[in-house]
């Protein structure tokens, strides 16, 4: 089952009077309980591309689809409100730098979207996610009070509680040192295999992208 | 799980000393605004009270300036025109006159009271009528003079406190050589009679030399009469000045007025400014966040939920400022009334400073909806604030 499809997809940026083709014509399917990376040197275009299929920028021209409903097109694009309950259902996003909000604790910071969606039907379970990702005993330290690769495991879990099908991780280790990232990568991978999320991934790193079932290269904004 | 009021108090807490000058502002001017309408309504109460307490609608003083009449009338002062005690006959031939009582003010340098020497007052006034008239009067020793012409004296209680006087005393009229014999002490009153010296009016005017010749007559008039066109009526007499209690309250309205009018534009600068202040800090606190703000939006947050954080903050910091504004009011309202008693021309002598519940709730309202009006902008750029752009730039821009 198609979870995303991204048809003739491009963005441009305009600098001065030169326009930038930061993705340009792509056509890219993403079935469910896929494991996919991006790939492709700096300013190829893939976060560009990821941040267009998460729903959290606008492409300048092509068509989107998520789970078979429209999100742009020519004819029709949702309005903001539609976009932001999409982002709250079908999205969990893990950044390179974590955005953790330093006033909550660990635990406030990973049921925070539920501060803005309490009527959500299936919430993950705080103790379970905890054990699992290993901050069992960070759950009242402050973000400020635990370690690099902690702070990504409570990001993972945020980006998790409120079950979404699909996960977007941008650069997830580009913060961390090998043995951290060896972590992450563990926790993607087990997320997909065993708990069925559809992983999309952007990523420098060669071994974590060999974890994915497909890994797609860009160059200059376009699939190679 | 956090709430979003949780996570807005929590936030404030990041920039404590911002935070705490910003409350500090909003106290402040909450502090002024319910000082200043507590000021409205306690002024207004005590001068009704005052004019009250004087047991005649309508005072009847020798023809001068209203404002003089207006002085001798709330101060017992020294307007000292005369009229001729024949006046009585006149005003007795009225049908709207319920009962009269006339009265002789004089007033002598007493280099004997206190350190520095004091004005004594002296009211003379009729035994047959004056303390019917003031029937809240009450005594602390004796009783009042029975005989018109009675060489006695009444004190209030502040002159006998001042004079160290007691029943039985003898007090002596400076210049005049003439001894009275204290009868009676007053209670405390709050009124201009605590610092009066009574004497019977026969007394006083034989004292004075100002035989048969009043300063003023206090009209009481029967219930069903219009007190406007009974004044008219009375300046048929000659050579008077009628002066009615609404004269009285308007005239000292006017006086205060101008200070009114200040500190009503001082109270709005001070709310003006924490407003601003306000607007600042959470404009501030909005730009530093900028990629916070966004990444809750990439979580589901929508713009209303963001309107909602920000807003939550601005009314946790007015409300703050309110509450703690209002308990100084509070807790200060003695030293507020005794500043302004220094700025005003006159003051009445009740409590100036009327300070109650619902005053309060109203004032914190104000400073909470006005609060709410400054934190539209800053919520509302907050809302609008798109997570792509959060995620790319770490700070926003105005």
């Amino acid at each position: 089952m198609k979870v995303i499809t991204a048809t003739n997809f491009s963005k441009t940026f305009k600098r001065g009077t030169e326009a930038i083709h930061a993705v340009d014509k792509v056509n890219v399917e993403i079935t469910s309980g896929e494991f996919v990376s991006f790939v492709g040197p700096s300013g190829s275009g893939k976060t560009t591309l990821l941040h267009l299929l998460g729903c959290l920028d606008t492409p300048s021209e092509g068509h989107l689809s998520i789970d078979g409903q429209i999100v742009f097109g020519n004819s029709k694009s949702l309005s903001e409100k539609e976009m932001t309950h999409i982002r709250r259902k079908a999205f969990g996003y893990i950044f390179q730098k974590f955005y953790l909000i330093p006033t909550l604790t660990v635990q406030e910071n990973i049921l925070l979207p539920f501060a803005f969606n309490k009527g959500s039907s299936q919430p993950y379970d705080i103790k379970k996610i905890a054990s699992d990702l290993g901050l069992e005993h960070r759950l009242r330290h402050l973000p400020k009070e635990i370690s690099g690769g902690e702070m990504q495991r409570v990001a993972i879990a945020r980006a998790l509680v409120n079950n979404p099908r699909i996960i977007l991780a941008d650069e997830p280790t580009g913060n961390l040192d090998s043995k951290r990232s060896d972590e992450i990568a563990d926790i993607l991978t087990n997320l997909n295999q065993h708990e069925g999320k559809t992983i999309i991934l952007v990523t420098h790193n060669p071994v974590l992208a060999a974890r994915a079932s497909r890994v797609i290269e860009l160059v200059d904004g376009r699939i190679s | 799980m956090p709430g979003i009021t949780s996570i807005a108090y929590k936030n404030l807490r990041r920039k404590r000393t911002r935070t705490a000058l910003t409350i500090l502002g909003i106290a402040l001017s909450t502090w002024v605004l319910i000082s200043l309408l507590g000021f409205n309504q306690g002024y207004e109460r005590s001068l009704n009270s005052d004019i009250d307490n004087l047991g005649f609608q309508v005072l009847l003083t020798a023809k001068g300036c209203p404002y003089e009449a207006a002085t001798l009338m709330m101060q017992g002062g020294s307007g000292l025109r005369y009229m001729p005690e024949s006046v009585l006959d006149s005003l007795r031939a009225y049908p709207e006159v319920q009962s009269l009582t006339p009265m002789l003010m004089q007033a002598v340098f007493d280099p004997s009271v206190g350190e520095t020497g004091a004005i004594a007052a002296y009211n003379g006034v009729d035994p047959a009528t004056f303390p019917a008239m003031r029937s809240y009067l009450e005594f602390a020793q004796g009783e009042w003079f029975n005989e018109d012409g009675a060489m006695e004296a009444v004190i209030g209680f502040e002159a006998a406190e001042l004079e160290q006087r007691e029943v039985g005393d003898v007090i002596l009229i400076p210049d005049k050589e003439v001894e009275l014999v204290v009868v009676g002490i007053l209670k405390r009153s709050g009124t201009q009679d605590d610092g009066t010296i009574f004497v019977p009016y026969k007394a006083l005017q034989k004292i004075f030399g100002v035989e048969d010749q009043l300063t003023s007559v206090g009209i009481k008039v029967s219930k069903e009469t219009d007190v406007n066109a009974f004044e008219e009526k009375l300046y048929s007499l000659p050579d008077v000045q009628v002066v009615s209690m609404a004269q009285v309250k308007s005239t000292i309205s006017n006086l205060v007025s101008t200070a009114r009018v200040m500190v009503m534009s001082i109270a709005i600068i001070a709310i003006l400014i924490a407003m601003v202040g306000v607007m600042n800090t959470i404009l501030m606190s909005v730009l530093e966040r900028f990629q916070e703000i966004g990444i809750m939006k990439s979580m589901g947050a929508s713009q209303a939920h963001i309107f909602r954080l920000i807003w939550s903050e601005t009314a946790i910091l007015c409300l703050l400022g309110g509450i703690i504004g209002a308990l100084a009011a509070l807790g200060l309202s003695a030293f507020t009334e005794a500043l302004i008693r220094n700025v005003l021309p006159f003051s009445p002598k009740g409590s100036l400073i009327l300070i109650d519940l619902s005053l309060v709730l109203r004032s914190i309202a104000i400073i909470v909806g006005i609060g709410f009006l400054s934190g539209i902008y800053p919520a509302w750029k907050a809302a609008r604030i798109r997570p792509i752009e959060a995620i790319r730039n770490s700070e926003g821009d105005l």
